[in-house]
């Protein structure tokens, strides 16, 4: 008797053991460190997204909200109608103001990339030579202008840069110009504003992979021949290609649908998508249009970054 | 290792011993030239007034332990770093001023510094490209040199995707590829495995005589510098102790510093009481018998000196032995059976510890002695050496 509960407990135990491991094979920790973040895109970001392309294939109209809806449903015919309107995105094609505009954007955020690699590199090499204790420090600095408000900081930049502006008094004073410049509603001042205020996303990315690298490679390159600027890039630079490419995107894409530097620094004539974006919504009232605008953008920009994120798995394959 | 290989070290060494050793002849040039080299960081003195000359197709040891100033002086070698006084000539010629990148020389680094995003054979042709060798050259000099070290299959890997004892050959190879005048090797072996390391260090040494480089080898491994070298510096505190060829150096060590550090020794502290020129008797207390060496010795009377004995070169026996002098009485402390040989810890009467090592000559050699039991020591006049420092 003793012996038959016994194995039944066995049996009952084992059995349990193995609905146990059902529950663990599904690895419930796993399956919500996953979730919640894509729950969360889900909810904020995919269902918002089609929401946008649903918009954006619908007409404007005189109502609340201002456009038709694609679905409609009379019911004394017992008639429903789905009306699909692409004239939205053939007008994105005919009209070269908005091919004007992509191209602008991206030409103002790959210049201002650009520039802000050439100055966060040295930054960025600095702090991941220097000592441990002072690292912490210098990294806080990059990150403390984040302290204050973004807003605030492009406002500084337009006393900064206006004709009777703290750089043209500065110029003036010492006899290097005898004009003012003018710089404030500029292109130049928005690659100005664009590069200052994402310099520390272009500082961290490189910081950290410049810092993994070992130093006797540059030394090594030395014994073989490299002048120290060879060696930088030969080995320093490709070493630091992981966080070149991760600051490069990080910069780029938010620059491309920037709205609040051009409109702040830029002149009249600085084209870019965001401000087009914010003149349809805002101005024409053109939701569908404006959606149209912002899907495009989005595909324009995706697609370039899976190509280069498909690229590096490749890489890392070899 | 191949049987021609293992006839080319034989014939090699037959070779050398006909010859006498550069660093034994009179007026030969010395193909590296220290002079008086002094490095200070701060106040720290990393090498202090180091002389040296080394040899052509030498293949010379720095022995130390950390922070002895070996790799500090082979890093001036390499020319990243300047002395605070002192020259350097590396072939006659003076190394002030001199960028790495222009110096006749190659560094093989301790941690191999491979260059991460390279292929193995971009790593080993990165110095020839460097220097503006056609690519139809360096590819059949990349293939020529991976075969010499065995990798030429390997050849499109990445560093990350090689074993250790791989890696170690690519960084030889990628050093040796611009035919250096003298090769710098920071610890070459120290990341491999024992089994790996001895037999890499045989074929090292085949290398080293079959292109006649002159190798400098920085080790803090004594078993490694002994395999390896053709002579030994042994350095401490920034100083070079002893200069000696690997034999001299482990048979005569010329100080305290040298004898234990390199291998072990057991020393006894005594006073001389005869001093003849072939010839010094000791009076030891700790040893507790007289102790005589068949060297003469320069020192002042009454002076307290060091007879040291190798643990190998002490007979172990029941029996009392015929001889006097260098004669010990004790009882077995402790036995540690190695396999190839068993050690004895003796203790004396007066309380000093000797260390003996045998080697079991037959398979029950060990069951001779056991804990307790009340052994003879001695040795012949030989087998010892007296230090004076």
């Amino acid at each position: 008797m003793s012996i038959s509960t016994g194995s039944a407990w066995v049996d009952g135990s084992s059995s349990l053991m193995k609905r146990y491991k059902i529950l663990r094979g599904t690895n419930w920790g796993k399956a919500a460190v996953v979730g919640i973040p894509a729950f969360w895109l889900a909810v904020f970001f995919f269902v918002p997204f089609l929401v946008v392309f649903k918009i954006s294939l619908s007409e404007t109209a005189i109502a609340v909200p201002p456009y038709t809806a694609l679905l409609e449903w009379d019911v004394e015919e017992a008639y429903m109608t789905f009306k699909l309107n692409l004239g939205n995105y053939f007008y994105l094609l005919e009209d070269a103001f908005y091919l004007d505009a992509y191209l602008s954007s991206i030409k103002i955020a790959a210049v201002s990339t650009f520039f802000a690699l050439i100055v966060a590199f040295p930054i960025a090499y600095l702090i991941a030579r220097s000592e441990g204790s002072k690292r912490g420090l210098l990294l806080a600095l990059v990150i403390l202008p984040f302290w204050t408000s973004f807003l605030l900081r492009v406002y500084a930049w337009m006393g900064f840069l206006k004709k009777n502006g703290i750089v043209n008094e500065f110029l003036l004073s010492i006899g290097v110009i005898d004009q003012p410049l003018i710089m404030l509603q500029t292109d130049f001042a928005v690659y100005i504003g664009i590069v200052y205020t994402y310099l520390p996303f272009m500082v961290l990315p490189l910081y950290s992979a410049l810092e993994k690298m070992d130093i006797t490679l540059l030394e090594a390159a030395e014994d073989l021949g490299c002048t120290p600027m060879k060696g930088f890039f030969l080995i320093t630079v490709p070493q630091a290609m992981p966080g070149i490419i991760a600051g490069c995107l990080l910069v780029f894409i938010p620059a491309v649908g920037e709205f609040v530097i051009p409109a702040l620094l830029g002149g009249s004539d600085t084209l870019m998508i965001g401000r087009v974006l914010w003149d349809e919504f805002f101005l024409n009232r053109d939701w569908p249009m404006a959606s149209a605008v912002a899907i495009v953008m989005l595909v324009v920009l995706v697609l370039p970054i899976m190509l280069v994120r498909n690229s590096q798995g490749k890489q890392e394959a070899i | 290792m191949t049987s021609s290989q293992v006839i080319d070290m034989q014939s090699s060494t037959v070779a050398a011993a006909k010859t006498v050793p550069s660093w034994k002849q009179d007026g030969a040039e010395p193909f590296v030239r220290i002079e008086n080299i002094t490095k200070k960081f701060g106040e720290f003195t990393a090498v202090d007034n180091v002389s040296l000359d080394i040899y052509k197709s030498e293949l010379f040891c720095l022995l130390g332990g950390s922070g002895s100033g070996k790799s500090t002086l082979l890093r001036m070698l390499a020319g990243f770093e300047s002395p605070t006084s002192g020259r350097i000539l590396i072939d006659g010629v003076d190394m002030a001023g001199i960028q790495p990148w222009k110096r006749p020389v190659n560094m093989m680094f301790q941690s191999y510094a491979l260059f991460p995003h390279l292929t193995v054979a971009d790593n080993v042709g990165f110095g020839l490209k460097r220097e503006g060798v056609s690519n139809g050259e360096v590819k059949k000099r990349v293939a020529e040199m991976l075969d010499m070290v065995q990798l030429g299959h390997l050849g499109k890997r990445k560093p990350h995707q090689l074993s250790g004892g791989q890696r170690q050959r690519v960084a030889l190879a990628r050093s040796l590829i611009k035919r250096p005048k003298l090769l710098l090797l920071d610890e070459p072996l120290g990341a491999l495995d024992k089994k790996l390391r001895e037999e890499t260090q045989f074929e090292l040494i085949n290398i080293q005589e079959e292109l006649g480089v002159t190798f400098v080898v920085v080790t803090h491994d004594q078993e490694e510098a002994m395999t390896l070298a053709t002579r030994i510096g042994v350095m401490n505190n920034g100083v070079i102790v002893q200069t000696d060829e690997p034999h001299d150096v482990y048979e005569y060590p010329n100080s305290r510093f040298v004898a234990e550090f390199i291998g072990s020794v057991n020393l006894f502290e005594g006073q001389v009481t005869e001093d003849e020129p072939d010839f010094v008797r000791i009076t030891s207390p700790e040893a507790g018998a007289a102790l005589s060496v068949n060297h003469g010795i320069s020192c002042a009377p009454d002076q307290v000196v060091h007879v040291a004995v190798r643990p190998e070169k002490i007979h172990i026996s029941h029996e009392r032995p015929e001889q006097k002098d260098n004669c010990l009485q004790g009882e077995i402390e402790e036995i540690a059976y190695m396999g190839s040989l068993s050690v004895f810890k003796v203790r004396l009467p007066s309380g000093k510890e000797v260390r003996v090592t045998q080697p079991n000559f037959t398979r029950h050699m060990g069951e001779r002695f056991t804990w307790n039991d009340k052994v003879f020591l001695y040795w012949d006049e030989d087998s010892s050496v007296v230090l004076t420092s």
